[in-house]
């Protein structure tokens, strides 16, 4: 399992680098999407991988079960992707402004800051 | 977007979606939901009931600009915190009372954090969601 | 309630009440600064209490503190919090002048203190995991503040600035995942202890994750180049407090990683950091020398001077962390001042282009005065404040008792020679803005800025310089939190203690 979520979120990095070198702006941000999936994938995996229950301790009980999952990866990835979906909300808001102020989406276009 | 079927469907469904976002809301402590889920569908609730009836009317509908309600949200989510404070206890430590209730069950300043979350959740999608939304409709 | 608390607390509520007033200009002028006001008064108190020397603790929701989320409040932490709330008001008086009533109605000073928030809660945070959502708080706040307005250059620069930090947050993310998966912990006392017990190589390879994703927030060599892009496309006001603040919050965290967990194979990873520093030193000033904007102009010396920083926490020895210290708040305040300077010049000439400024010194001999003390400061010039952080890092490169031997001297030299070129750089500015005669048609005109909105505009400016004076008179009382503060840094396991109670 382990490896085949390792390949996963290989797939998932190399995909979203290969958006983020193109040049249209709406596959860079298509780029950070997949890219913060890869992470939450990552996080998941590498916090290990356990089959088990919720980590609640049961009614009467003082101690976990043995056989409980590891919450915070959960809780880690869950807090990610709030943010990711703030930042990706905000994002596209901002690419649409983006195109509205500078008629293009190519991001060769886009020096104009960069030039003396 | 004027269809029929669509003013129809939305009608039922927006109500519908309120009563689940806060459903969610509630069950969200021991079980999948809570105030950012439950945020999320009262959104979707709004912004389905926009595209049905057009953005002024989901404007009036949702009472408070989007603005305001990030702030409500982010004010009872505060309180809720420094309910901890008043206590004597550090920020953000969860105060219970003792008998549960019957259907919501204990109360007690995470839910009330979670409230909190759900406003400022609903606020900051409708925000987003309205602004895109009647900026696209401009150019058309 | 205690400071720690406050210090989070009172940007947020101010942010709110800017929410609700958001339709009146003027009330949200006057939340903005008075929550500025209000959060120096709590900075002040957080100084007074971890000033001497003690580790203030906070324990959210009471858990205790391995499992649960703690503030610390350290002596670096308290600092760099009074220095933000410094800066933070200089800015927000500045703002009432210069950022115009539709920014402001569309939530520029919310966001200015939603920014702060994110800014206090990563300086006093002691747990890697929140570390980011506080960077993600400032950075969401500061993408907002880098594109409000939408003007064509702002936006052009925001999604550079926009995606090359999003890339570096996944970075950052993407390690705190690895380095929970390693050791099971996110706490950073606790980190600081498994991380001894970790192998080696893994976890050399997980700091240079965290090299990555805080090296692009700091700007360092080569991952810097979304900063000159960006910095002075948005508001005065704007890229003021973002030259200021936002790449000190990324030499923080690098400060704090490379003190308190990633200290075994010092050689590598700190050798690293030493010869990064070198390069940005070196590309940032002489990126600087061919500029003729302003801003950008002073985008490349923020650069080189983050160089500088990182320098002092390659070499690692007690002298060297404290001129990093002394540098980062110096540094603050100088290069906040200096984009507030350039606004004023804008306002009164017209431009940002150095070329089409000119006879400023004859115009208003003030503002000229009001410049030159953080310019020379910047270059280093004896007695202001920039000179004492220079030659505390240079000194301690020079000192021989660092672990890269003749390296360090190497590295000492280079720093004086890129303190060399700096000066050349604000000679510059000096030569073309103040001493040369106006060219035609682009003379200044203080006069076309009422005398309300003009003291406005000087007022901030004036009390950060008169700050690098009182750096410069006086280095020895503010060398002296430097000094102490780089000893905590020396000594983790007063870190550990405070926060776990234990050392082991």
């Amino acid at each position: 399992m382990e490896c085949l979520l390792a390949i996963t979120i290989g797939v998932l990095y190399a995909a979203s680098f290969y958006l983020l070198l193109r040049r249209g702006v709406v596959r860079i941000i298509l780029g950070i999407a997949l890219l913060s999936q890869a992470v939450n994938l990552l996080i998941f995996t590498a916090g290990g991988l356990r089959e088990g229950g919720a980590p609640f301790i049961a009614e009467g009980q003082t101690a976990l079960a043995a056989t409980s999952a590891d919450p915070l990866p959960q809780a880690l990835i869950l807090t990610a992707i709030v943010i990711s979906f703030g930042v990706l909300a905000f994002t596209l808001a901002m690419v649409h402004r983006a195109d509205q102020a500078t008629g293009t989406d190519d991001v060769d276009d886009l020096k104009g800051t960069d030039q003396t | 977007m004027n269809s029929v079927i669509l003013a129809t469907v939305s009608r039922l469904l927006t109500g519908l979606l309120l009563v689940f976002s806060v459903f969610l809301l509630l069950r969200g402590h021991n079980l999948p939901g809570g105030g950012f889920s439950g945020g999320l569908v009262a959104a979707s609730a709004f912004v389905l009931f926009a595209f049905a009836s057009g953005f002024p009317a989901a404007r009036s509908m949702l009472f408070f600009t989007p603005h305001v309600i990030i702030g409500l949200g982010l004010v009872v989510a505060i309180v809720a915190g420094l309910a901890g404070n008043v206590a004597g206890l550090p920020f953000l430590t969860g105060l219970w009372d003792k008998t549960p209730l019957p259907v919501i069950g204990k109360l007690g300043t995470p839910l009330l954090f979670d409230v909190g979350v759900y406003f400022a959740v609903l606020g900051v999608t409708t925000l987003i969601v309205f602004s895109l939304g009647e900026d696209a409709g401009e150019e058309d | 309630m205690n400071a720690v608390t406050l210090a989070i607390l009172t940007p947020l509520v101010t942010a709110v009440f800017c929410l609700f007033t958001l339709r009146s200009p003027r009330l949200q002028r006057f939340f903005g600064v008075a929550g500025m006001v209000v959060l120096l008064a709590v900075a002040l108190r957080l100084m007074a209490e971890v000033g001497g020397g003690t580790i203030e603790v906070v324990r959210f929701g009471n858990w205790p503190a391995p499992f649960g989320i703690v503030l610390v409040a350290d002596l670096l932490a308290g600092i760099m919090v009074l220095v933000s709330a410094i800066t933070g008001l200089a800015v927000a008086v500045y703002s009432v002048a210069d950022v115009d009533a539709r920014r402001v109605r569309f939530g520029y000073y919310a966001f200015l203190h939603f920014m702060m928030f994110g800014v206090c809660g990563a300086f006093l945070t002691g747990d890697i995991f929140n570390l980011f959502v506080w960077f993600e708080v400032m950075l969401i706040s500061s993408f907002v503040l880098m594109s409000l307005g939408g003007e064509k250059p702002q936006m052009e620069g925001a999604v550079k600035y926009v995606t090359l930090n999003l890339i570096s947050s996944s970075f950052f993310l993407a390690a705190c995942g690895i380095l929970y998966g390693q050791t099971g912990t996110l706490n950073m006392a606790d980190l600081a202890l498994t991380a001894r017990e970790m192998r080696p190589e893994l976890l050399t390879m997980t700091a240079m994750l965290f090299l990555v994703a805080f090296g692009l927030k700091a700007a360092i060599f080569p991952l810097f180049f979304w900063l000159p892009a960006s910095y002075h496309t948005p508001p005065v006001a704007v890229s003021a407090i973002f030259a200021g603040l936002l790449t000190k919050v990324g030499v923080y965290a690098l400060i704090r990683v490379f003190t308190l967990i990633f200290t075994e194979d010092l050689l590598l990873t700190h050798g690293l950091l030493l010869g990064l520093a070198g390069l940005t030193m070196v590309t940032g000033v002489l990126g600087a020398m061919v500029q003729f904007d302003f801003r950008r102009l002073l985008s490349f010396h923020i650069i080189s001077q983050i160089g500088y920083m990182v320098l002092g926490l390659a070499l690692f020895t007690p002298l060297a962390i404290a001129g990093t210290v002394f540098y980062l708040f110096h540094h603050i305040v100088v290069k906040a001042n200096l984009f507030l300077i350039s606004g004023v010049t804008a306002r009164y000439g017209g431009s940002f282009d150095l070329k089409k400024l000119g006879g400023f010194y004859a115009a208003t001999p003030l503002l000229a005065l009001l410049f030159f003390i953080p310019a020379m400061s910047l270059g280093g010039i004896p007695p202001l404040s920039g000179f004492f952080a220079k030659f505390a890092v240079v000194k301690a490169g020079l000192a021989g008792d660092t672990m890269f031997g003749g390296w360090a001297t190497v590295l000492a030299v280079i720093a004086l020679a890129v303190g060399l070129l700096t000066l050349f750089s604000m000679t510059k500015i000096w030569a073309e803005v103040f001493w040369k005669p106006a060219p035609e048609g682009h003379a200044p005109h203080p006069g076309h800025v009422p005398p309300g909105e003009r003291f406005l505009l000087l007022a901030p400016v004036a009390a950060l310089a008169a700050l690098t004076l009182a750096i410069g008179f006086f280095p020895q009382f503010f060398f002296d939190f430097a000094a102490r503060s780089a000893e905590q840094l020396l000594q983790p396991e007063i870190y550990i203690h405070a926060v776990l109670g234990r050392t082991n």
